[in-house]
């Protein structure tokens, strides 16, 4: 179908930049999700890519082709926005088959691709009625039928998912999914939301005020986060952080707060003795007892049925969030133990992520 | 017996807004009575100077003379011309006014070009020059035009004024983005988006925006009575003022009243007919 690339795009308006040179590309039938935080610039990103805004420098390709002067329509993509912008006084059917009209196809054309897209979302007995009559979910599924019925090179999405209640969004997501999966439409999607992030991309892009900070799978970004930013964005509850020097030659790191060095099983760090670093561990790798555990002022337990989520301070104050299978029984002065295969380590001065040396 | 007390208390309160909007019913609606039944009754009856409250006969004779050969000793024109001017007056006016407001409204809040604040101001500041204070000036203009006693003389300077501009942006302006970033998407371009989309969706506002300025031009006299003296164009608003007479003549108040009576029928039935659609518009569209 079409391959994206993007290079070097910037943009600012006016004086403030938001975009400070995005490359990415997309392979052929690849779900790519853009994900961070609220102001990061992934809207404007995907509106550069839609063509509703020019990028002030940099390229836009499309199948090799630089779309960048292009207007939306001659750029072969189909956008589902947030509130999905059905047009209201336009039935479901009228609403789905505007694009194909504008173009020109002929009208038993545009009805057998109307009728096939409702049929694939199951919204054939809605193609009647006006968007008002319809529920958030039915909604989404005809903004989702408007894209499909092009037949676009490009789908892209918006947050299309934020506006529906916990439960729709998960079964959409999925839908989403499969049928991204079954077109074979090079897709970009846009989120704030991690966990949909994780599942819909084949990669994801990690965007942080205006640079794309890490572009891979979403396994790889939660295994091997690049920075601190990633790591603390990805994961629920987020990442632990511990302030830490490095000893024993860069073989370990030694706590801010004090207590037994940690050894890194995974090889030395370059940088040497005395260099700070930022110690990372997820919650989920944090665990009760241990020879080397760390002594742990419980602050807070909320217990979640099958596991728990424990909030605490370092002897240092540093705060720590651990989750424990079950509803452990939590005392006061319990030890918490890092296991030693799940930390991750960061320059403490640039965030970024510090792999053993030559391995 | 405290919910009976209530009970009476209430009841007494509705009797009295009762009363009071009865008495307002019948300030308003009694001289358009005494209209209505002066038109059935011979000149005579109403020269005497009674004021008859129940119908005469006479209502065929007086409707068919005023129809046809209109009343008054001077220079008479016949009601039905005058209808037939005064809606082609109204009819142009409000829909010269909607579609030049529609227009400008669009340029103004849908496309970013050089001036285009400047050009909104422009419009909105002849808001505050209705005809009544350029008069002198318009009237010029149309006597270099040779447009006096024509139609178009009748109309233009009326039509070219913001009024409805102000409030169809405000409207365009409720639009989401999304729509124009989905119909760019869809390849439609700004016509077509002004037609397809921008147009349905102020069906409401232009069904309302239709009544007000069908009325304000059905009752435009001061124009009217400057630009037109052929008798031909009257509209039945001058018209009506022209046909009573000052002095002694004796007006024929049943022919005066019964023109008057035709004259009220368009607006209230645009009021009726329009209505309906504004109701439905109201209720069956939404952004
Ligand atoms: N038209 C504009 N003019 C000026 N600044 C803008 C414009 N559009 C966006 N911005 C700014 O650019 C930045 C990025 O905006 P953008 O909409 O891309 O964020 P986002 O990542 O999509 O956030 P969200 O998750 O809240 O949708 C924001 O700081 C925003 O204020
Ligand atoms: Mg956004």
């Amino acid at each position: 179908m079409a391959t994206l690339t993007l290079t070097g795009v910037k943009k600012a308006f006016g004086a403030t930049q938001v975009l400070h040179g995005v490359d990415l590309a997309v392979a052929d039938g690849e779900m790519v999700v853009i994900v961070g935080a609220s102001g990061c610039g992934k809207s404007t990103l995907l509106r550069i890519v839609a063509g509703l805004e020019t990028p002030s420098e940099g390229q836009v390709r499309i199948d090799g082709r630089d779309v960048t002067p292009l207007e939306p329509a001659d750029r072969d993509i189909a956008m589902v926005f947030q509130n999905y912008a059905l047009y209201p006084h336009m039935t479901v059917f009228d609403n789905m088959a505007y694009g194909l009209k504008i173009r020109g196809l002929p009208k038993p054309e545009i009805r057998r691709r109307v009728e096939e897209g409702a049929a694939l979302l199951g919204i054939q007995e809605l193609l009647a009625r006006k968007p008002r009559q319809l529920s958030g979910g039915q909604r989404q599924r005809v903004a989702m039928g408007r894209a499909i019925v092009r037949e676009p090179k490009l789908f892209l999405f918006d947050e299309p998912l934020s506006n529906l209640d916990a439960k729709l969004r998960v079964q959409m997501r999925a839908e989403i999914r499969r049928l991204q999966k079954r077109l074979g439409v090079t897709s970009l999607f846009v989120t704030h939301d991690q966990v949909e992030a994780m599942t819909l991309g084949d990669r994801l892009v990690v965007m942080h005020q205006g640079h794309a900070v890490q572009v891979a799978s979403p396994m790889e970004i939660w295994s091997r986060p690049a920075n601190t930013y990633v790591a603390g964005f990805i994961g629920s509850p987020a990442m632990n952080f511990l302030p830490a020097v490095l000893v024993d030659g860069g073989g370990a790191a030694r706590l801010a707060g004090g207590g037994a060095p940690i050894r890194f099983v995974d090889g030395p760090r370059a940088g040497g003795e005395g260099r700070a670093v930022t110690l990372g561990i997820r919650p989920e790798h944090l665990e009760v007892g241990g020879p080397d555990a760390l002594p742990v002022v419980v602050d807070l337990v909320e217990p979640l049925g099958s596991e728990s989520v424990l909030h605490g301070r370092l002897a240092d104050d540093t705060a720590l969030v651990a989750r424990l299978p079950g509803a452990a029984a939590l005392t006061e002065g319990m030890r918490l133990a890092i296991a030693p295969e799940a930390l991750h380590v960061f320059d403490a001065a640039t965030g970024a992520r510090i792999d053993p040396a030559g391995g | 017996m405290d919910a009976a007390t209530t009970r009476r208390r209430r009841l007494r309160g509705a009797a009295w807004a009762h009363a009071v909007l009865a008495i307002g019913v019948l300030i308003f609606f009694l001289p358009i009575w005494i209209t209505l039944v002066g038109s059935t009754h011979d000149t005579a009856t109403i020269g005497r100077g009674d004021v008859p409250l129940l119908p005469g006969g006479e209502a065929i004779a007086n409707y068919t003379a005023a129809w046809n050969a209109g009343g008054g000793r001077y220079r008479s024109a016949p009601a039905g011309l005058m209808l037939g001017n005064s809606l082609l007056m109204a009819v142009l006016i409000a829909g010269g006014k909607i579609a030049i407001s529609l227009i400008s409204a669009y340029a103004v809040v849908f496309f970013r070009f050089p001036g285009r604040m400047l050009a909104f101001w422009t419009i909105f500041l002849t808001l505050m020059l209705p005809v009544e204070v350029r008069i002198i000036p318009t009237f010029q203009v149309m006597v270099d035009l040779s447009l006096v006693n024509t139609m178009a003389g009748l109309t233009i300077p009326l039509i070219a004024s913001a009024t409805a501009t102000l409030l169809f942006r405000q409207f365009f302006l409720t639009i989401p983005d999304e729509y124009v970033e989905a119909a760019k998407i869809d390849g439609a371009g700004p016509l077509r988006f002004f037609r397809d989309v921008v147009l349905p969706l102020s069906v409401t506002n232009i069904a309302a925006l239709f009544v007000i300025l069908f009325i304000y031009g059905w009752n435009q006299y001061l124009w009217p009575l400057l630009i037109v003296n052929d008798r031909g164009l009257e509209t039945i608003v001058v018209g009506l003022a022209k046909m009573i007479g000052s002095g002694d003549t004796q007006n024929e108040w049943n022919v005066i009243m019964a023109t008057a009576v035709l004259a009220l029928v368009p607006p209230v039935f645009v009021v009726v007919a329009m209505q309906r659609w504004f109701v439905k518009g109201l209720t069956e569209t939404e952004k």
